[in-house]
């Protein structure tokens, strides 16, 4: 029993950052169709990030979450911007081939860059863990839980209490009839890219601290985020996070229950069987499946 | 002349063991076949069928699997029971790897074809991240990341001729030139029979396809058996080739090959694996000597995105059209080449 306890914390902690990752690809894959294999790759350059503005610059721990998620913007529209605004509207096999492209090179790019050696970053807060009867949990485990927690409520606000939140929502509905509104829904895209991106980053620097930095850390943050996307629903917000504390708790039990080789075997489990007899997802209301 | 190529093609490829020195650059042609053997198939389903499959390469990794056990022996236990396979020989082996794999192929396209597009690339990718997941796990089997050394290479022969061990590089050459033939020769008459005709309509338009009475289902799932079938093959080649095997031959990267062979040669067509995966096979060796490994796949990666921008139909389908041919089997091939630009512009 106290052993499950602990399964539930480590759950809700690794649950919070799937979230992020999985909001921030719902937004790119759910509502722009962009199969997005660049999304693990933001995610190691947020975590890339981290350690450069908290490591090598040695700034703030806080302030360099805030620089490594502008970061993962800023590359986010990049990306948009070079690769996809021009090829708007074509088939998802030409993007996805796109996105492959630019995963390759940033990935390598990464591993030229910092090298194949594992970096870590040192937490600022104290290294005792809180022990509350059963349970521990380390300080930095539960602040990384809290930013995640507070960043999900933000994005909840922009895209739904906001006027940008209602121009995305408007562009991806109808994109022809957003134009005529006068949406410039160019910015739009590149927008919304930017921010799922920036959503990947911050679960990347979040998660750096608590972990190490290794240029293929991306590549299972890629398809763990699909594996949310999917079983959320695409372009379901509120799915997505709950779908990444439903990805961590599996996780969590496959590997503490089952065998700790197959803690990442437990994503792809759950797209298999979630396509074959759920392919809407588990919180869908509509229709989609491709 | 255009009838002519292939063959000329074939007859080239077959003299040259006979006057290359080189025995490294004779080694890249062999590894290069097999993966171009690879990419002809998977070719079936991106070029034919239209269906984006990027867990390709668990079709490669189980052929080499089932074909390296097959050849190695194993002892396992299952549930109480203790499972002993003595060693068969090598041919058996790569015949065993093909069947399993295009069984896998029948599975895999039962279940995967009930969605499409990306959701079908994600479930493909998943299913062969599951697979390198069991092959690296599955320890008592596979050896996990230990690997399977001691493969023994291919013997060809009956019991009246006596055994040929193929040992040599010019020999495996041949075994993979061979198949790639056969590969190539199966593929056109598929691809040019009524079910070929049936895969190209569905990859046009599945919904006017279905209701001129084409079985979505039952072309969807051939295609994916002979595909997985041919990579098989190919896997059981290179795992007796190779001589040894780890869970490594599942990475990602490995299916990412196959992607940039088909469509940086064209796919949709015969020849474009065949095209791409020479460029693509050879190609590292060459860079090997300016560029680091990282740099070199930035460099792959790079070329992908430009052959969107540039290429976005491939090589072949360039070719062809610049040189405009009038023959009938080339009018033939371009009508197909003209349906994949459209597909891909739709």
């Amino acid at each position: 029993m106290d052993q499950l306890l602990q399964h539930l914390v480590n759950t809700l902690i690794m649950g919070g950052t799937y979230a992020l990752l999985g909001i921030g690809l719902t937004l790119i894959f759910g509502i722009m169709r962009i199969v997005n294999f660049t999304h693990g790759e933001l995610y190691a350059f947020g975590a890339y990030m981290m350690y450069f503005f908290a490591v090598i610059l040695g700034m703030d721990f806080f302030l360099s979450i805030a620089f490594a998620i502008v970061a993962g913007m800023v590359l986010g529209a990049a990306i948009e911007f070079t690769l996809l605004r021009s090829k708007r509207g074509a088939d998802i096999d030409t993007t996805m081939i796109l996105m492959i492209g630019a995963w390759i090179v940033l990935q390598n790019a990464e591993h030229l860059v910092w090298g194949g050696i594992a970096k870590s970053v040192p937490s600022p807060l104290p290294s005792e863990p809180l022990v509350i009867g059963p349970i521990s949990i380390s300080w930095l485990r539960a602040m990384v839980l809290l930013i995640a927690l507070a960043l999900i409520a933000g994005t909840y606000l922009v895209i739904n209490r906001t006027k940008l939140g209602k121009a995305m929502r408007a562009t991806f509905q109808d994109s022809g009839t957003a134009a005529l509104m006068g949406v410039n829904i160019n910015a739009i895209y590149t927008m919304t890219f930017a921010l799922g991106s920036a959503l990947a980053a911050a679960a990347g620097a979040l998660l750096g601290p608590v972990f190490v930095i290794a240029p293929t850390m991306g590549d299972l943050a890629s398809l763990k985020a699909f594996a949310i996307v999917i079983l959320g629903g695409l372009g379901n917000i509120t799915g997505a996070a709950i779908g990444g504390f439903i990805l961590a708790f599996a996780e969590e039990i496959g590997a503490g229950y089952i065998s700790s080789g197959y803690r990442d075997a437990m994503g792809f489990l759950i797209i298999i069987i979630v396509l074959l007899f759920k392919p809407t997802g588990l919180f869908a209301r509509t229709e989609r499946i491709g | 002349m255009k009838r002519l190529l292939p063959y000329l093609a074939v007859a080239f490829f077959a003299s040259v063991p006979l006057w290359l020195q080189d025995q490294y650059f004779l080694h890249t042609l062999v590894v290069s076949g097999i993966f171009m053997l690879a990419a002809m198939s998977l070719n079936l389903l991106l070029g034919y069928t239209g269906q984006l499959s990027l867990g390709h390469v668990a079709f490669f990794g189980i052929g080499a699997y089932v074909s390296a056990l097959t050849s190695l022996g194993f002892s396992i236990s299952i549930f109480g029971y203790q499972i002993t396979h003595e060693p068969w020989p090598a041919v058996v082996g790569v015949i065993l790897g093909t069947i399993v794999a295009g069984l896998c192929g029948y599975l895999i396209g039962k279940l995967a074809f009930r969605v499409r597009g990306a959701y079908f690339v994600i479930v493909t990718i998943s299913f062969a991240e599951v697979v390198r997941l069991v092959a690296l796990n599955w320890v008592e089997l596979t050896n996990g990341p230990l690997a399977l050394p001691g493969i023994p290479p291919l013997t060809i022969g009956f019991e009246w001729t006596g055994y040929a061990t193929l040992w040599g590089k010019a020999q495996n050459y041949y075994v993979v030139l061979a198949a790639i033939v056969l590969a190539y020769v199966i593929i056109k008459r598929l691809v040019y029979s009524p079910y070929g005709r049936a895969m190209i309509a569905l990859r046009e338009n599945e919904t006017l396809a279905m209701s001129v009475g084409v079985s979505v289902t039952k072309y969807l799932v051939l295609a994916a058996i002979v595909a997985g079938a041919m990579a098989g093959t190919a896997g059981g080649l290179y795992a007796h080739y190779i001589q040894i095997i780890d869970p490594m031959v599942f990475m990602f990267l490995n299916t990412v090959t196959m992607v940039i062979m088909v469509i940086t040669g064209g796919k949709g067509t015969l020849a474009g694996p065949i095209v791409g995966g020479l460029i693509f096979g050879i190609a590292p060796v060459v860079l090997r000597s300016y560029v680091g490994p990282e740099l070199q796949w930035i460099l792959y990666g790079l070329l992908m995105i430009l052959i969107v921008f540039v290429l976005p139909d491939g090589i072949v389908p360039a070719i062809e059209r610049w040189f405009g041919r009038t023959s009938e089997s080339a009018g033939d091939r371009r009508s197909l080449t003209l349906e994949t630009s459209k597909a891909s512009q739709s």
